[in-house]
């Protein structure tokens, strides 16, 4: 007898039944119902890799999205913070943002009493500082380095929100006396001095010895592109007399405001009560237009906020269509696997699978397969959001609950999108699908 | 005794164009339990749609069918599906195994919708494939197995419930006649421990090696005979030795 066929000889004349089964039909348990999904989906790799596809982009690209718009705004948001926040800067009307403040020929039309004056007048203003800028070579030792100077009064730190690095701001008194003292921004120090320690050494502007009093905290660029470290700051009446000379007319001329609201107060409103007083103090007609410009710097940020907003919506878009695309694909997968599986289907519903149970399994079948996508998606997605951070200099900021909500929802797709399939699967006659070839 | 099969005006039509055909018209069948049964019939007599009835996977249109006692219409679908896998075992012609999993996996699908742990089912899937005498193949998939093969782990996997009635479609129409006697002598030897057994067939050779015949035409049942069965394992002696 060869072993495939057991002999007749050696098969039993009655066999022993098998031992009984508790009664009871507890139906398919979650456990086996995953792991037959497993096993279907294992059993068509490719298939199934194809498949996850559409929603691993989708995921992949809310991940990325996501990441890319909370990077900008936390960017904004730190520029704003480093511009000073509530700050308004009043400028001469027909100077530009950004040029130069006292261009030749132009009459300079703010004073450094305005600026005293502004806190006395409006409630809402926390403090005003007059500021008058000139480019001008800072020198120590053999190094030398072109810089802005920036000439004002100590609430110009404030209104700011400048900190130091190192040593201190100069005292009002300081400021009034005219002592030869000079705060440097960090690229300035950087420049002059390296890593030696500045605080205590001297610089000379125009000649003139200054002594460093402190570096200030790195704030970097602006939204501008410009970099605010690289700046000195004086007191305004020692600039005046030691380095930006200027005619008698002229002494107490300023070529910027700068005014810090309050917290909590409405900008917009000091913004006008600025214009008002402005046209009190320059005694300008009804019909004449005005004097000053004011600029709220943190509106230019936020301008570029809107615009990554705009971006991240498009994306999000782009993430949402992917979804669906994909979601479809699952859809189709699974139409095709419960034709193909048929017969199977109806074995399954002969030997006591209840409705429920093909359903569950075929559910779950499409959820795992979402899920799959899912999950490759974001770990895809924060490795792209990393690659570029580094390559491209983005700021991109995971958000965890944004990754979460992306599972949550490839999960769902996956719900949706294969119920009908793994309705029509559960609804199939036995009979006929028995019979299916 | 409650019969384990008991049938009153059993009907079944078809929707069939303008008409109705009626697959089966007012059967009265009582078959008692660990009786070995043998339909017969031409194709469209009316056979088939009796099996499907019988396996509870299709609803009379008229009349009364009860299993074990009970009454198979009134039950809720979860209930029949759950009547089904404790009391019924299928056997096809075309074996239905599931082609990726190993003859193990085969036979233990039935007890995953009863909600078995693991451990249990491993253990019985096990212990039916020896009864059947594939102890040896357990971990063979169904393309590594011969025909006869395929089919006693299908009838291990119909058996591995436990249940009171194996209801075989044809068990030896994809066979040759030697694997088919041995399937035959299975099947009697699984009627000897007590399991009731209705093969349909078209062919009498193998209804032949039951107790009773059921002759179906055109929808009806028209002979119900008991005789003296003829024995698989003698007849394989004679005729392969």
């Amino acid at each position: 007898m060869n072993a495939p066929h057991p002999s007749p000889e050696t098969a039993a004349r009655s066999l022993a039944p098998l031992p009984p089964l508790p009664r009871g039909h507890a139906g398919l348990s979650m456990t086996e119902a995953l792991l037959a999904a497993l096993t279907a989906l294992a059993a068509n790799k490719l298939r199934a890799a194809l498949t996850a596809l559409g929603i691993f982009i989708g995921v992949a690209a809310v991940i990325v999205t996501v990441a890319v718009g909370a990077g900008a705004r936390q960017q904004v948001l730190a520029q704003i913070q480093s511009l000073g926040a509530n700050l308004l800067v009043v400028w001469g009307a027909n100077v530009r943002l950004g040029g130069v403040s006292m261009g030749a020929g132009q009459r300079p039309n703010l004073a450094w009493d305005d600026a005293q004056e502004i806190p006395r007048q409006i409630a809402t203003v926390q403090v005003a500082a007059g500021t008058a800028r000139q480019q001008q070579q800072v020198v120590a030792g053999n190094q030398n380095w072109s810089t802005i100077v920036i000439a004002t009064d100590p609430d110009y730190f404030v209104a700011h929100d400048w900190l130091t690095a190192e040593g201190r701001f100069f005292t009002q008194e300081e400021a009034m006396s005219g002592r030869k003292l000079v705060l440097l921004g960090a690229t300035v120090a950087e420049n002059l001095f390296g890593e030696e320690e500045p605080v205590g050494r001297e610089v000379r502007i125009r000649s003139t010895p200054f002594e460093v009093i402190g570096v200030l905290a790195r704030k970097g660029q602006n939204p501008m592109g410009q970099d605010q470290d690289d700046a000195v700051i004086m007191p305004f009446w020692t600039a005046r007399r030691s380095v930006m000379g200027a005619s008698r007319a002229f002494a107490r001329s300023v070529g910027t405001i700068s005014v810090k609201v309050h917290e909590g107060e409405s900008m917009t409103d000091v913004e006008e009560e600025l214009r008002q007083f402005f046209r009190q103090r320059h005694r300008v007609a009804a019909n004449e237009p005005d004097t000053v410009s004011i600029r709220n710097l943190s509106e230019v940020a936020a301008t570029r906020d809107a615009s990554a907003r705009t971006l991240s919506l498009l994306l999000a878009a782009v993430a949402a269509v992917s979804l669906l695309v994909g979601g479809i694909g699952v859809m189709n997968i699974m139409l095709v696997s419960v034709t193909e599986r048929t017969r199977e289907i109806g074995l399954r519903l002969a030997v006591g699978a209840r409705r429920r149970d093909i359903l569950r399994q075929f559910l779950l079948e499409a959820v795992l397969l979402a899920l799959l996508g899912g999950a490759v998606g974001v770990l895809v997605g924060i490795g792209l959001a990393h690659s570029l951070a580094a390559l491209a200099g983005w700021p991109v900021l995971i958000q965890w609950d944004a990754v979460a909500l992306a599972v949550t929802v490839s999960a769902l797709t996956g719900l949706f999108f294969g119920y009908y399939p793994a309705r029509r699967a559960a609804n199939l006659d036995p009979i006929t699908a028995l019979r299916h070839e | 005794m409650t019969p384990l099969i008991e049938t009153r005006d059993l009907t079944r039509h078809y929707p069939s164009g303008e008409g109705v055909v009626a697959a089966l018209e007012g059967l009265d069948l009582d078959i008692e339990p660990g009786e070995f049964v043998a339909a017969m019939g031409p194709s469209g007599s009316g056979k088939s749609t009796f099996l499907n009835l019988i396996g509870c996977l299709d609803q009379p249109t008229r009349g009364r069918y009860r299993l074990a006692g009970e009454d198979v219409a009134a039950l809720p679908p979860d209930r029949v599906a759950a009547l089904r896998g404790e009391q019924i075992g299928f056997v096809f012609q075309s074996f239905n195994l599931l082609p990726r999993s190993d003859a193990l996996a085969n036979v233990e699908m039935p007890m995953l919708y009863r909600g078995l742990p693991r451990r249990i089912r491993r253990e019985r899937a096990a212990l039916a494939l020896e009864r059947v005498g594939l102890g040896a193949r357990m971990h063979h998939t169904p393309s590594q197995l011969s025909g006869g093969q395929q089919q006693r782990v299908a009838i291990a996997r119909a058996l591995v419930n436990g249940p009171g009635l194996l209801l075989a479609d044809e068990p030896t129409g994809a066979l040759d006649s030697r694997t088919g006697l041995e399937i035959m002598a299975l099947f009697q030897a699984l009627n000897r421990a007590g399991v009731a057994v209705l093969c349909v067939t078209h062919d009498a050779d193998v209804a032949a090696f039951a107790a009773r015949t059921l002759r179906f035409r055109d929808g009806r049942m028209i002979e119900d005979t008991r005789y003296q069965p003829v024995d698989a394992d003698t007849m394989l002696r004679q005729k392969f030795q």
